[in-house]
Parts: C-alpha cells; structure tokens; sequence
C-alpha cells in the first residue's frame, strides 16, 4: 500500500472519482493550471482539462453559486475554497442556498455539492489563514461536515462524500496536509461518514478530537498513560451527522470526557458535544465535560501557540477531569 | 380562438414548446397566434394576482408579491424559451411556470402552502418552482439565483445540451455581489446563460437611481465582456425580441447577455408593502397608461386578432377558472406535520429521527414526577 501524505491523498481521490465518474469536476482559485495553493488538485488539469479543473474568477460567492448551479444540473462539483477563513463571501451561498434546495423545493432540486477548504492553524497564518469555522455548517440543517485527519481517512471520505446526495463541507487539518503521512489504500475506496474512529482504547477517560488536534490528543493520551490515566482517544471524522453512538457508548464506559478543538469555545463543536453527553449520560457522568479549545479571541498571529490547545493543554484538561471528585 | 372550458390556460399551455417567431427585419418576430397566447396568459396573471392580493387582504393567503405591470417583460421573455431550458426566477416570474404548462391548482396551493402544493408548503407564497417546467426553486435573498444560474447553464453545455438558463432579477439585485460574481462568472466561462433585469423602478421603498450610478443597467454588461441591451419592457413584442436573440446566441456558444427590460411595478412592492408612502401617485399614474396587457390588446385589435366585445367574456372565463382553482386549493388538508423533517437531507440523520419522534409523541403527554427533585 503507497504511503502518501493527507494532501496527497486528497489528490489521489479526487483523481480517482474524476476518472470513474465523468461528472465530477474541479473548480475554485488557482486549482488549474497552479494546482491548487496547496497542492490538492495538482496534475488534475493536465489529465482532465479546463472544462472538469476549472479556475475560476476569485469570488467565493461565485464559486459557491455556480456549483450549486452545476450540481443542480447534474454534475458533481468539488468546490475548494482556497482557506476556510475565506468562505464568509460564500457563505451566504452555502447556508441559504446549498444546505435549503433540497428543502425549500420538497426534494424536486438538490445540489451534492462537496466544498473543500483547509482548516486550522498552527501555520503563521494569523487571522485570516487559521480559522475553525466548523460549528457555522454544523449549526445550519442540511449540511454534512466532515474533519479527517489521517491520509486514509482524507482519500476514503473525499470518495464517499462525493458518491452521496448530500451537500458536505469537507474541512482539511492544513497544518498536518504534510505533516500526516500513512498508507492509503488504492483505488476506489471508501470511509463511511457518520462514523467515529476510536485511535486507542482507554478506561479512564475519553478524549474526542478531530483534524489536527487528533495527534495533539494522542501525545497527551501517551503522556497521561505514563502517569496511570488511560485515555480513549475518538477521533470524530464525521463532524455532523456526528457519530453519536460511539461518544455515548465511550462516555457512559469513562464517565469522564475531554472535547478538543481548535475552533472558540463558546458555542463551538465542544458544546454541542458536551450537551449531548449530558443529556444522554448524565447517570454516568464522574465530572464535569472539560472543553479544550482555542480561546474567544480572534485568532493571533504572533501567539498562536498559546491560542492553539496543544497537547500541554489537553494534558492538563485530562487530568483535571481524571481527578475530579464531585 | 374558444375559451370555454380552461380554454385560456390550456391554449397557453399548449403553447410549449413555444418561440417559434418568425425571422422578419432581422429579429425574431411573434405571430398573430402567438400573440394571442401571451395575451391570454398576461390576463391570467393579472386575474390570479389581483385575486391573491385579495385573499391576502382577507387573512387567507399570508403573503403575495405581484406581477401587475410587469407581465409582458415576464412572460415575453418566458416565451422565447424551448421547454428544456431552464428558468431561475425571482419574486414576481411564477406567472412563466402558467406559460410553460403548469397546471393552475398546484399553483394556487402553492400560495396557500397546503398538501396540495407540490413543495410541501415549505416557501412563503411567491416562491413557486417545479422541476417540471424548469422552474428553478428561489429563496428570497436578492441575487443569489444568478451564479447559480451561470453553474447549470455551464454544466448543461459542458454536458453537451443545447440549453439555456434564463436568470431573472431587478433593479435591486443589480447592486448585490451575487450579481457581480454572476455577470463575471458567465463573462468569463461564456456560460449560456440570459439575464433578464426588470427593471421596475422601485426596490421596495428605493428609486432605481439609489441602485446604481450606472446610466443604464444595460451598460453594465459591457464591464463584462458580453452584450447588453435595453428594452421597452412593457411592450411584449421587444421582450420577446431580445430574449429570443440573446437566447439563440446562447444556444449557438455565444455567451451571455444581459437585458434591461424596462417596466413598472404598479401595486406593491409585496402584500406587506405601502408604495403611498415613498412614491408619486402622479408616476404610477403615468406609467398605468402605458399597461402592457392593454397594448398587446391595442395591438391584436389592430392586427383584427381581437374585438373589444370579447374581453368580458375572457375575464368572466378567468375569473372562474381562478375561483375554482382558489375553491378546490382550499378544501385540501393543510401540509401534514411529519412531513417538517423530509428533505433536509437525502439521508435522515439520527437528530432528525430523533426529533421527529419527539414531535410525534408530544412532549406534554409524557409522564412527570409530582414535583422536580434534587439529589443530596
């Protein structure tokens, strides 16, 4: 099995749906010709063209709506918004339009558009090359958002989205697109969405990230065993639908959870997550959920470390919770 | 031409596929038949909305937006379209669905939002789409159907159909970024896509001029690399002149056109509106002379396609047609409850079983404690 990085294998899958399925195309900034800011879609126009890579004019709006429009029409567009910071121009797009067709018209128009945008930080990229801004999609009906953070997982997701109906905001960890590097099987090969990855079994306490704060929870899981606390690591993949049988399941086992994400704490992923458990855990529950989280602030260039919940920070949430006694 | 028996909108609908003009002075022309197929449909709409606005004053319909004053830009470049193409509507177009065939019960449900209205009463009134007409769901935020417009005009050539999507908009729409992006997109991609702007005076409360500097909106599509044109928006016959020109070079790979249709909106902006406030009697005045329906009648009179002596007769038609319609709509059942969680997705999340569920059972017939207790 090749072992590729997660942007490789975000390449190889969508060569791998363009040449089995002559309705998916390409489009955004610079994914021509330039391949893609970061790389994602090299190669792709010379294999298949301007007219399924298509580089288009810099208006996310734009992007956002002619996809729908080409999705409407029967295409499977792969809309990649260059950094998920710049989506808020196509947002109005995304939320109003791409998540509503199917609804507003009782199923008669539906628009499977996928849209792909890194995420995160962790870059230098200070404000504007860093946000998290998952919990916007996850909040709004009629959106599927997915988070992978592994190269198997990227490749397996990215295929599977693009065989639903559903429109799907698909968030890739840029700080780890090189970074991250695993086997990845070939070929056609799909990762269910909706499902959770459990990275380690653990007894004590569970730990739920996604995208790069999946390793970040992993070396502080690995720190934590050495001092006893033995964690269960989730990696939720599928933000929403998120897998909600596999956090309940590990939440009643531990009775004591940690939400990790890079995203600001108020109302972010980890509240959702957070309420869920309680609603349907609360007999079991030893502590309070701990939320680690990038902090209510913009996101700072020259602090970034501190703002990023780095796995110190998961360490010290872990075991605080680990320890709490009611 | 008979109009008993749903004789109007049956001869409207069978219409489809209509455009068949013939080439005359260089530009596509309508014939007398034609013609009167516009006539009959631009009555139509009038009636129907005339009758809508009146439910709505009496509590039975909750919103309406008109297209009184505007039917010929509406319907004439509606005309110009081949049954495959596809129609991206705003506020005040539902009257194209009529002209393309679709039938008038499902329309008036639509209105109501009850179980007959094929859209599940998802949409406030006004905003009626049908996949089988190619009349593409609108949401009501300004603009937004234009890019999305550009997409499938560009899909349906790359897909290798000879189609067009006609995109409408107003005057307001021409100042949202949607516009710009659509405009720059089609420029750029040579989608085959028309946007037809009604220009109608008024957004809302504002004069056109609080729109845009612009000496037209027409001209704005020379920024875009394609070709712009302005019509006399209430004479039926340029409309559909334009749109038949814009709409064959389409078809034949020569991109987008932008067309200004000049018009006026003579009620309200929408049922929730009062124009008296921002506006001159004087001007609506002036501009309800130059009717669209009553120069197309003026015109059929002169070509001794229409006597004077038969407009009663078509009203009277009309009108039943519409009660009747507004009669059966109205013995249909509200939109049954369950069907709130259908198509929010092609596949049901767990969170929506869930709350459907909860819905269902009600949460007040669950079973309480006397009283709230506290673990100690």
């Amino acid at each position: 099995m090749p072992v590729l990085t997660l942007v490789q294998a975000i390449n190889d899958a969508l060569r791998v749906a363009m040449r089995s399925d002559g309705r998916v195309v390409v489009l955004g900034e610079d994914v021509g010709k330039f391949g893609g800011v970061f790389r994602a879609t090299a190669g792709l126009y010379e294999e298949f063209g301007p007219e399924r890579v298509v580089d288009t004019p810099l208006s996310e709006g734009g992007i956002i709506g002619a996809a729908i429009g080409m999705a409407m029409y029967g295409l499977r567009p792969v809309a990649e918004i260059q950094f998920s910071d710049f989506i808020y121009p196509g947002f109005d797009q995304i939320v109003n339009e791409l998540a509503k067709l199917r609804y507003r018209s009782a199923g008669q128009y539906a628009a499977p558009v996928v849209v792909r945008t890194p995420f995160g930080g962790g870059i230098k990229g200070g404000l504007y090359h860093s946000q998290s801004p998952e919990a916007l999609f996850v909040h709004t009906p009629g959106l599927k958002v997915v988070a992978p953070s592994t190269p198997s997982d990227a490749k397996g997701m990215l295929l599977s989205a693009l065989k639903g109906e559903d429109p799907i905001i698909f968030f890739e960890p840029k700080r780890i697109y090189r970074a991250a590097r695993g086997e990845v099987p070939e070929g056609d090969f799909q990762v269910p969405l909706g499902k959770a990855r459990t990275v380690r079994e653990g007894r004590h306490l569970t730990v739920i990230a996604y995208g790069a704060s999946v390793e970040e929870a992993s070396q502080a899981a690995d720190q934590a065993a050495s001092e006893g606390i033995e964690c269960e690591l989730i990696d939720l993949r599928t933000l929403w639908p998120l897998d909600i049988d596999c956090v309940v399941e590990s939440a009643k086992k531990t009775g004591r959870v940690v939400v990790v994400h890079e995203a600001p704490r108020t109302c972010g992923l980890g509240a959702e997550i957070s309420a869920l458990i309680q609603e349907r855990c609360f007999v079991h529950l030893e502590a309070p959920v701990r939320r680690v989280t990038g902090w209510d602030t913009p996101f700072p260039y020259a602090l970034e470390q501190e703002y990023l919940p780095g796995a110190a920070r998961i360490l010290r949430g872990v075991e605080e919770t680990a320890w709490f006694v009611a | 031409m008979g109009l008993a028996q749903n004789g109007a909108t049956r001869e409207v609908a069978a219409g489809a596929p209509p455009g068949k003009g013939k080439e005359a002075r260089g530009g596509p022309m309508l014939s007398g038949e034609d013609l009167l197929r516009l006539y009959l449909a631009m009555v139509l709409v009038r009636v129907l909305d005339q009758r809508m606005m009146t439910l709505q004053r009496q509590g039975r319909v909750g919103f309406y937006g008109a297209c009184t004053g505007q039917e010929a830009a509406c319907l004439g470049s509606a005309y110009a379209l081949r049954e495959n193409d596809w129609i991206f509507p705003s506020l005040r177009e539902g009257g194209a669905m009529l002209l393309r065939g679709f039938p008038l019960l499902p329309y008036v449900c639509q209105v109501l939002g009850n179980s007959g209205d094929p859209t599940k009463g998802r949409q406030m009134p006004s905003h009626q789409s049908a996949r089988s007409v190619r009349q593409v769901s609108w949401s009501s935020c300004i603009g937004t159907q234009l890019p999305q417009a550009v997409g499938a005009a560009w899909a349906a050539r790359r897909q290798g159909d000879e189609l067009v999507a006609l995109a409408y908009l107003g005057d307001g729409a021409t100042s949202s970024g949607d516009f710009h992006a659509a405009m720059n997109f089609a420029g750029v991609l040579r989608a085959p896509v028309v946007f037809l702007c009604q220009n109608n005076h008024w957004s809302i409360s504002l004069p056109t001029s609080r729109q845009t500097a612009s000496e037209s909106i027409a001209i704005k599509a020379v920024a875009y690399g394609f070709p712009g044109a302005k019509v006399d928006g209430n004479d039926v016959e340029a409309v559909y002149a334009a749109t038949a020109e814009a709409v064959a070079r389409a078809r034949a790979g020569g991109g987008p056109t932008l067309i200004e249709a000049e018009t006026y909106r003579i009620g309200a902006h929408s049922s929730s509106d009062d124009p008296t406030r921002y506006r001159d009697p004087a001007e609506v005045e002036a501009w309800m002379a130059k009717d669209p329906i009553d120069r197309l009648r003026h015109r059929l009179e002169g070509l001794g396609l229409w006597e004077a002596g038969r407009e009663a007769a078509l009203q009277a038609e009309l009108q039943a047609q519409v009660a009747a319609a507004i009669e059966q709509a109205e013995a249909l059942p509200k939109v049954a409850p369950e069907t709130l969680f259908d198509d929010v997705y092609a596949e049901e999340p767990w969170n929506l079983s869930e709350q459907r569920r909860e819905l269902t059972r009600g949460l007040a017939a669950r079973r309480r404690p006397s009283e709230p207790s506290k673990a100690v």
